[in-house]
């Protein structure tokens, strides 16, 4: 985004607006970037570029499996490798359906009752090698009854639900990577699911999402995890009628409360 | 086999129209996923080739999804005019593509909508090339109104998107006001809630209503919620102009939607009752898009195009103010890259026009859809050449709720530019009245002052 020149000055906070560029402060959004003609002013245009260019390439990054795992060792943690049934990105951005599967030769143990896990790349394995580990560092010694963690790539959300079923869980949380926007390429988004069969819904399932440090921070999403699995096991169920009343902490950032999610699940 | 054309030698059948019109379609994932697509590109033109010798009154016979199963065939059937159907009776549809071509003209174009049906509109759509697409389109005239006048030829309209990540009152106005200084929103100042509650909305939509009111724009509001959300907005006496709803080809699909047809019979009444149109009274304003149906498991087997157009038969039977099909939105799994966004969104755009609708196209993809920039310029430009009634305005082509890339201020104002188009005509006299018939000032004219809307 364009940013202007410091002695240009944008008007300080408090002062009414008067330029165009003053608009930038109440706003994410691209505003008052300018024209050139009818066309955008060329550090604008590049700077658009840069920022699909870096959700593209997370798109088509690869989960690196051993430093995934080597992180979560070193937050104390061991975790096992799992394959979806899908081979490859191009046939997973084509095939949802194998995302949601398990591979052949996935035997998994059974853990009856416990809440398992399940890291996935979904549409962002960056974000879930750069923040899934700092989650579940200030996550999972608070959980009870925490059953193993698994690792997969070419995984969507659904794939907790199988995972979870052959494992015989109670519930599954998914912790996978969002749909970069221009915004971010690395946000983390969490599904919590009740009861994990396949063939679950999403509205059967809760979601905190856009996980990350300029998001919402690994320490709080992990606050927020753990009330939601509070309630979710004091009302046995996940879904809509889990309504995320958390009492919010004083600087509770708003950045999750998003009706549309943007995972492709 | 009803349906077979042999292709040097080779003989292809096709069990019924479904399939018929399936095989047939030009490439798409969406069809793949659903295991009704042409296994081959011959056994494609083949199909295009039986499609092109059925007699188009077959697709009155043989509903694609039967009408005890579904209230959008019933819609369909009870709804069509057997008179306005009668020059068109004795064509084949490859007759019916001829006829589009040579013999159509804006008025003979109008008469015959009645005796259309959205099957009919989808299957000439696919033995047609871009340029047919465009060429028909672009002979089609529809026009409506609400506070201003929509649809005039020459004319392209702008819907304003200020969407805010959470719904922040002040970040919605000062994209707001971004937009209307690059002259956009004469289609509608219309926001996608990132919560769709009964408050936001309330909260939003006197937002939006304020800002029109204290700038005086001759235009329209919209906040994106649920039917029923504003249902219950408008009982509660918050200012609603328009009635938005997402929708779809199939009774199916609009159940997954939440919403049925009597529902929206009654939010149509509803915003009605408002009185709130000083131009006109269509009051309805639906969105659409390939895949939905497939999406919630509810295409009875029928290709995503064909769908698609069936969800144009729902939003003609409300008379809306603008109709958008959300072209790259749904994703790769759907439309995998920039020439199936461009195909469906310029068939989108023929089907709507044909069949008598405010026809607008959110040209837009996704990050994991492989299309970018120059695909959304290529679709743009076509679709302003096709005539196309509206289309979106985001700060920057970058939606920082929804996470998506749609139309720019910019791109709006680059089409307006190339073509000589210009906006409704109630807002282009405004802009001028703000001074903002030219250019963007660097300095915000003070009739437009960011206080006046609660910024500062």
């Amino acid at each position: 985004m364009t940013t202007p020149a410091p002695s240009e000055g944008v008007a300080l906070e408090g002062a009414a607006p008067a330029q165009w560029r003053d608009l930038r402060r109440f706003t994410p959004a691209r505003v008052a970037l300018g024209r050139v003609g009818n066309g955008l002013p060329t550090d604008a245009h590049l700077a658009f570029q840069a920022a699909h260019a870096a959700a593209r390439d997370a798109v088509h990054a690869a989960l690196d499996i051993p430093a995934l795992l080597a992180d979560l060792r070193n937050a104390g943690l061991a975790a096992s490798v799992v394959r979806s049934a899908c081979p490859d990105r191009p046939t997973y951005l084509l095939r949802p359906d194998l995302g949601r599967s398990l591979g052949d030769g996935s035997e998994l143990p059974a853990a009856p009752g416990c809440l398992a896990l399940l890291l996935c790349d979904g549409l962002s394995a960056t974000a879930v090698q750069r923040h899934a580990p700092a989650l579940l560092a200030h996550l999972a010694g608070r959980l009870e009854r925490l059953g193993p963690i698994m690792v997969a790539a070419q995984g969507r959300v659904a794939l907790g639900d199988a995972v979870g079923e052959s494992l015989g869980a109670e519930a599954v949380l998914v912790l996978i990577g969002e749909r970069p926007g221009l915004t971010a390429p690395d946000s983390l988004g969490a599904y919590l699911t009740w009861r994990p069969r396949r063939g679950r819904t999403d509205a059967e399932r809760n979601c905190v999402s856009n996980i990350r440090p300029d998001g919402l921070p690994p320490a709080q999403a992990a606050d927020k995890l753990l009330w939601l699995i509070g309630r979710m096991r004091a009302l046995r169920l996940t879904g809509v009628a889990l309504k995320d009343e958390q009492p919010p902490p004083a600087q509770e950032h708003l950045d999750q409360d998003r009706l549309i999610s943007v995972v492709s699940t | 086999m009803p349906y077979h054309h042999t292709i040097a030698g080779t003989r292809y059948a096709f069990p019924d129209l479904k399939t018929l019109l399936a095989r047939a379609t030009p490439a798409r994932s969406g069809d793949q996923l659903a295991d009704i697509a042409a296994g081959s590109a011959s056994e494609r033109v083949a199909a295009q080739m039986a499609l092109a010798d059925l007699p188009l009154r077959t697709l009155l016979d043989e509903p694609v999804i039967p009408y005890e199963d579904d209230d959008v065939t019933r819609l369909i059937l009870d709804g069509h005019d057997t008179v306005a159907f009668a020059p068109i009776a004795s064509l084949t549809v490859g007759g019916f593509r001829d006829v589009l071509l040579a013999e159509g003209t804006p008025e003979t174009l109008a008469d015959l909508r009645p005796g259309l049906t959205p099957e009919m509109a989808a299957a000439v759509s696919k033995i047609m090339r871009l340029q047919d697409l465009v060429a028909v389109a672009a002979k089609c005239r529809v026009t409506t109104a609400f506070r201003n006048t929509i649809g005039l030829p020459g004319r392209l309209s702008v819907r304003l998107q200020p969407n805010h990540p959470v719904d922040d009152p002040r970040g919605v106005a000062a994209a707001t006001l971004d937009g209307l200084l690059m002259g956009a929103g004469d289609a509608v100042i219309g926001v996608n809630p990132a919560t769709d509650s009964v408050a936001t909305t309330t909260t939003l939509l006197h937002m939006l209503d304020t800002v029109r009111d204290r700038y005086g724009i001759p235009t329209q509001t919209c906040v994106l919620a649920h039917v029923t959300t504003t249902l219950r907005c408008i009982a509660a006496g918050a200012p609603v102009d328009l009635v938005f709803q997402s929708i779809g080809g199939t009774e199916a699909t609009n159940r997954a939607f939440g919403v049925t047809l009597p529902l929206l019979h009654e939010a149509r009444d509803a915003a009605l009752s408002l009185r709130r149109g000083t131009a006109g009274q269509n009051v309805m304003y639906f969105e659409t898009g390939q895949g939905s149906a497939l999406s919630a498991g509810a295409h009875h087997g029928v290709d995503q195009q064909t769908i698609e157009a069936r969800a144009y038969a729902v939003a003609r039977a409300f008379q809306p103010l603008l109709v958008n099909t959300v072209v790259g939105f749904i994703g790769p799994e759907y439309l995998y890259d920039g020439k199936q966004i461009i195909r469906a969104g310029l068939e989108d755009h023929f089907c709507g026009k044909l069949l008598g609708l405010p026809m607008g196209v959110d040209v837009c993809y996704t990050n994991h859809a492989e299309a970018d920039q120059d695909d959304m310029d290529a679709l743009l430009t076509l679709l302003g050449v096709a005539g196309v009634t509206y289309v979106m305005g985001v700060p920057g082509a970058d939606d920082v709720m929804l996470s998506y890339q749609s139309t720019s201020f910019h791109d709006a104002l680059y089409l307006r530019g190339v073509l000589g188009l210009r906006p409704a005509p109630e807002f282009e006299a405004w802009l001028d009245r703000m001074g903002l018939a030219a250019a963007t000032p660097e300095r915000i004219p003070m009739q437009l002052s960011p206080a006046l809307v609660g910024l500062a």
